[in-house]
């Protein structure tokens, strides 16, 4: 009857919520409840969940995940609602009238642990055999209630193959918990949709496209899933111990990229709240635990920006000037999540994406070229590893194309929460290392790199140092302190117009090779856009598709993760959006803290391009190693 | 078993074709509303909620669009009333609805049809468009210019949950068949998130003969908390097993001499979600205030095994949870467990009480009225036939 559009995933549960009235002032806006004898006043449709927690009391949850929508299904969070028959489940039950709660009567209490108590009934594996011992939801609810027994028994073989089929993603799913957090993300919040229960009763579990393996179905790789599962069930593939073996080897030399994200969240493995910075502690741990060589990966997202700005300029000249057929918008490339969603999903735009390289793979590429020649070391002993917020990333670095250094450039991503791991199993506690630098040769970087953690920062990087480039005024003079606001936070879909004026500036000398004046930009209108989630980006594909607004602009940022990078499936868990908020306020805080702001500005960027790349960018040699391409993959598998 | 009918004075009553909505058309929603009010029907699918404050709700309602749904999800095991109904009198089923659409705004009507009913699609088709034909249903219905309304018929695919209302919006919706949060109910938010009314079919087959006979007429007949009449779908030990039409307030053993049932250990009230009546308790009455059911009547004698009957409605349940919520997707398979081990004769009794607590837990925990309901059978066979099973030939004597 009705029509859900065009290829819209099934909606794993449309949430039925009562919608919180904009203004309480009005007569029923405000509704007073009473929670365990305790009176109190609360908008219009809040759950009794967070009525709760408005009056300071804490209701145990699982399947219930501030990103995603009400599910209901762990019943783990009832309580008492007098005159009704049955217990509530607080999470999904939304207060329209007045009522009165009890949290902690002997069935409310009991109902919990018999809960737990199934849950643990087919809870494949020992808590100590585990890696989310310690960070397991149900484990901590069953400490919190004092589970001592397995009163309904307890599974003794697992019901599942582990699938680590993905270079990215593992499935156990005898540890899962069926509180669909995972396909709810999929879903609702990425719109991907590779995962959704299959079956029903007793055999019901989460399963893929006809139980194919996660490699084979169209999975992006993003690991959202992985931040919200509450137990051990989703993973990351960890390569830890193949870098240790590459540590422990003579031969090799091991080197390690940073990228900022991990930094930015790091210190929550070690017991930091959210929102510190362990940039130069991080350094020190790595030299520890045996890296030979420590890069900022804020290095070639420095590079990115000259190369991918560079591209951007070429096609606006070509369309505006020779009138030739090129693709518009471009999009960024630098995450792969987002890479291989455009690839499944939008395979006839694959010629927007910007064939510039993500930071982490021009890094790689120069690694075993530029540095293995400078400090004299074959680049068959060296070990390229990418600490990266980032699930995907273990894809990206092993697509078949990226081995453009004549070796695989970049030999093992790990994540935020792997690389903690080690450091602990080296026995160093982060937050107590001294504080040192990066290593030359790629040494500094400037905050434009380093922003690109963010949601909207790579189109900020860009835009400053395009606005340079063009108006031939310091970005400083446009936007107060070169912050650019309207493409901060955390809005799903952001947008910006830059009015170029008729003032324009002399071609810097980096470009003369491309442009001759920039007298053709005069009186034109840069349009950009930002979308972080993928749910996000589909909007802005289908208008483009539409031939809506966003099709009229020139750049747009995708980035697959909510939040960007900082909110990646790599980055330590939990997730929330507060979470997010304070991991992006560590990243521009210290951005604004450094001298170094805008890509260009680089001395080191600028030294590769006198040095290595010498026909500057988009040339020869940095399309060998810089650029890449893509592969039209679509939404059916064979 | 069809021809072994029971014509009650009801629901069975005289009726002629298109009287229902002409009767409907020509007088105010509020009369509608105010008869079936006076009526004190409750819904006949089992949980008895008033079907003129349902109306009302949806009838209030300001939205775009809204919906009648038929939910002929006949699934309970030991019903089969509602195929009578839709096979031999599918004017009072569809003019229900239509009157229903009348009544609350609705311009759409869904049936949502058993998977296992798709045999009668065809008929059913046929006599949908019969009353195009006849104008009492599509545009402008009996000449009248401001209501249109038509019926589609949706097949399920076999899922019992599908019978609990919201899970069938879902499975409607194109969505994986499970049970919604509730509240919001589908009266504020059902089909695609629009009021809609979701009615039984036997509760909507007596829509027509309220509207033209009187609520006053229908209360009559019942008990005074129970109006009317209730089809029963009869079966088991007895000599006239089929669908009888009695009012409400019959007692048990008043119907089982009815249906010809002779050595009757035990009756399961309400198929496999609704509660075994022990010997003892024959003189109970079906009826809302006492033994409440949606029809459905299963008769055991002497010869059988109680233990047995409950082991294969938990089989039944173990298989048909949607396998969304804790309490009902593992705990029945515990509940099942217990009882496979009292038929081996190795388990505590301590075990078996604390499996009582769980499915007094499921009772209240679970998320639909599957889960909530699954437990019935284990806790009340187990408690009224304790003797049979735990000294008889239910099992060994436990350890």
């Amino acid at each position: 009857m009705e029509s859900k559009g065009d290829f819209r995933a099934p909606v794993s549960q449309t949430p039925h919520t009562i919608e919180k009235p904009k203004d309480t002032s009005t007569i029923g806006g405000m509704i007073s409840v009473e929670i365990n004898e305790k009176k109190i006043s609360v908008p219009l449709g809040t759950t009794i969940l967070e009525a709760c927690k408005m009056a300071g009391i804490t209701i145990p949850t699982l399947c219930h995940h501030e990103d995603l929508c009400v599910a209901g299904v762990c019943r783990i969070c009832v309580v008492e609602v007098q005159g009704m028959r049955t217990l509530q489940a607080s999470c999904a039950f939304p207060i329209t009238s007045p009522i009165k709660i009890r949290t902690s009567t002997p069935m409310v209490r009991k109902a919990r642990k018999h809960v737990l108590e199934l849950l643990l009934s087919e809870h494949y594996g020992e808590c100590y055999a585990c890696f989310r011992n310690g960070k397991c939801e149900l484990q901590f609810l069953a400490k919190e209630y004092g589970i001592d027994q397995y009163t309904f028994g307890h599974v003794t073989e697992p019901q599942f193959e582990i699938d680590n089929s993905s270079y990215s993603v593992i499935r156990e799913m005898s540890k899962c918990v069926l509180c669909k957090r995972c396909v709810r993300t999929c879903i609702d919040l990425q719109e991907v949709g590779v995962l959704e229960a299959i079956d029903r009763g007793d055999k019901t579990h989460i399963g893929t496209f006809l139980e194919k393996p996660l490699a084979d179905v169209i999975c992006i790789n993003c690991g959202q899933c992985i931040n919200r599962c509450p137990t051990a069930a989703l993973r990351a593939n960890d390569p830890s111990d193949e870098i240790w073996a590459a540590i422990d080897d003579p031969k090799k030399h091991v080197v390690i990229q940073t990228a900022p994200s991990p930094r930015a969240a790091i210190g929550e493995e070690f017991g930091l709240g959210a929102g510190h910075s362990m940039t130069r502690e991080l350094n020190t741990a790595l030299r520890r635990i045996g890296f030979d060589k420590v890069f900022d990966t804020n290095f070639t997202a420095d590079l990115t920006i000259i190369e991918e700005g560079t591209e951007l300029i070429q096609r606006l000249y070509k369309a505006l000037v020779k009138k030739e057929q090129v693709a518009l918008p471009q999009f960024t490339s630098c995450s792969p999540g987002w890479v291989k969603f455009i690839e499944h999903y939008y395979p006839e735009y694959l010629d927007n994406l910007s064939s510039a390289k993500s930071p982490q793979q021009m890094f790689g590429a120069l690694i075993k070229t530029f540095y293995a020649a400078k400090a004299g070391i074959d680049p068959a002993d060296i070990v390229s590893v990418a600490v990266m917020p980032c699930s995907a990333k273990k894809f990206e670095c092993n697509r078949p194309e990226m081995n453009d250094s004549g070796y695989k450039d970049v030999d093992f991503g790990l994540t935020t929460r792997e690389l903690a791991r080690m450091i602990k199993e080296a026995g160093i506690n982060l937050p107590e290392m001294p504080k040192s630098n990066f290593d030359s040769p790629f040494g500094e970087a400037s905050g434009a790199g380093l922003i690109f953690g963010a949601t909207g920062g790579v189109m900020e990087a860009a835009i400053r140092s395009v606005v340079e480039f063009v108006l031939g005024k310091k970005a400083e003079d446009i936007f107060e302190k070169a912050n650019i606001i309207p493409l901060r936070g955390f809005d799903g879909i952001k947008y910006m117009e830059i009015p170029i004026g008729d003032m324009v500036g002399p071609v810097p000398k980096l470009l003369q090779s491309l442009v001759p004046n920039w007298d053709w930009l005069k009186g034109a209108t840069l349009k950009v856009a930002v979308a972080h989630g993928t749910a996000n980006a589909k909007k802005i594909m289908d208008d483009i598709k539409a031939g809506g607004k966003f099709s009229e602009c020139h750049f747009i940022e995708f980035m697959a993760c909510p939040g960007g990078c900082i909110g990646g499936g790599g980055q330590p868990i939990p997730t929330t959006p507060e979470i997010r908020r304070l991991r992006a306020q560590a990243i521009y805080s210290e951005d604004e803290s450094l001298e170094l702001r805008k890509s260009h500005e680089n001395p080191h960027v600028v030294k590769i391009y006198q040095e290595f790349l010498t026909e500057g960018p988009c040339s020869h040699l940095s399309h060998k190693l810089l650029h890449t391409h893509y592969v039209k993959r679509g939404r059916y598998i064979a | 078993m069809e021809n072994k009918k029971r014509k009650g004075d009801v629901l069975f009553s005289k009726y002629n074709r298109g009287e229902g909505i002409k009767k409907a058309l020509s007088i105010t929603r509020e009369d509608i509303l105010f008869e079936l009010r006076d009526s004190k029907l409750k819904g006949r699918g089992g949980a008895g909620f008033p079907t003129a404050t349902k109306w009302t709700i949806v009838a209030a309602a300001i939205a775009d669009q809204k919906y009648v749904i038929c939910n002929a999800d006949e699934g309970e095991p030991g019903t089969f009333k509602d195929r009578v109904l839709l096979l031999e009198y599918p004017e009072l089923v569809f003019e229900g609805m239509v009157i229903a659409g009348y009544t609350i705004g609705a311009t759409k009507g869904i049936v949502y049809l058993r998977g296992e009913y798709e045999y009668m699609l065809n008929s059913l088709e046929d006599y949908l468009d019969s009353m195009r034909r006849d104008n009492l249903l599509g545009k402008n219905i009996l000449g009248n210019s401001k209501f249109d309304f038509d019926i589609m018929i949706r097949l399920g695919s076999g899922a019992y949950v599908c019978g609990e209302e919201t899970a069938l919006i879902e499975s409607l919706e194109g969505n994986r068949g499970e049970a919604r949060n509730r509240p919001p109910y589908p009266v504020n938010t059902g089909y695609f998130g629009m009021p809609t009314v979701v009615n039984n079919v036997e509760t909507l087959a007596s829509i027509p003969h309220i509207i033209t006979k009187g609520g006053e007429w229908y209360r009559k007949h019942g008990t005074d908390k129970s109006s009317g009449s209730k089809l029963f779908s009869v079966s088991g030990d007895c000599l006239r097993p089929g669908v009888y039409e009695l009012p409400w307030g019959t007692t048990i053993s008043e119907l089982l001499k009815i249906v010809g049932a002779k050595d009757t250990k035990a009756v399961q009230v309400g198929g496999a979600s609704g509660i075994c009546i022990p010997k003892s308790q024959f003189d109970r009455s079906l009826a809302y205030e006492d033994v409440a059911t949606g029809g459905s009547i299963m008769i055991f004698n002497e010869n059988r095994n109680m233990l047995h009957v409950l082991k294969n409605f938990m089989e039944f349940f173990v298989e048909e949870s949607c396998g969304q919520c804790t309490p009902c997707r593992i705990g029945n398979v515990k509940l099942l467990e217990g009882v496979e081990m009292i038929e081996k004769g190795e388990y505590k009794f301590s075990y078996i009480n604390q499996l009582k607590g769980l499915g007094k837990t499921m009772q209240v925990a679970s998320k639909c009225g599957l889960g909530q309901s699954s437990p019935n059978a284990f806790i009340s066979i187990l408690e009224n036939f304790k003797e049979e099973i735990f000294n008889g030939n239910g099992g060994g004597n436990g350890k």
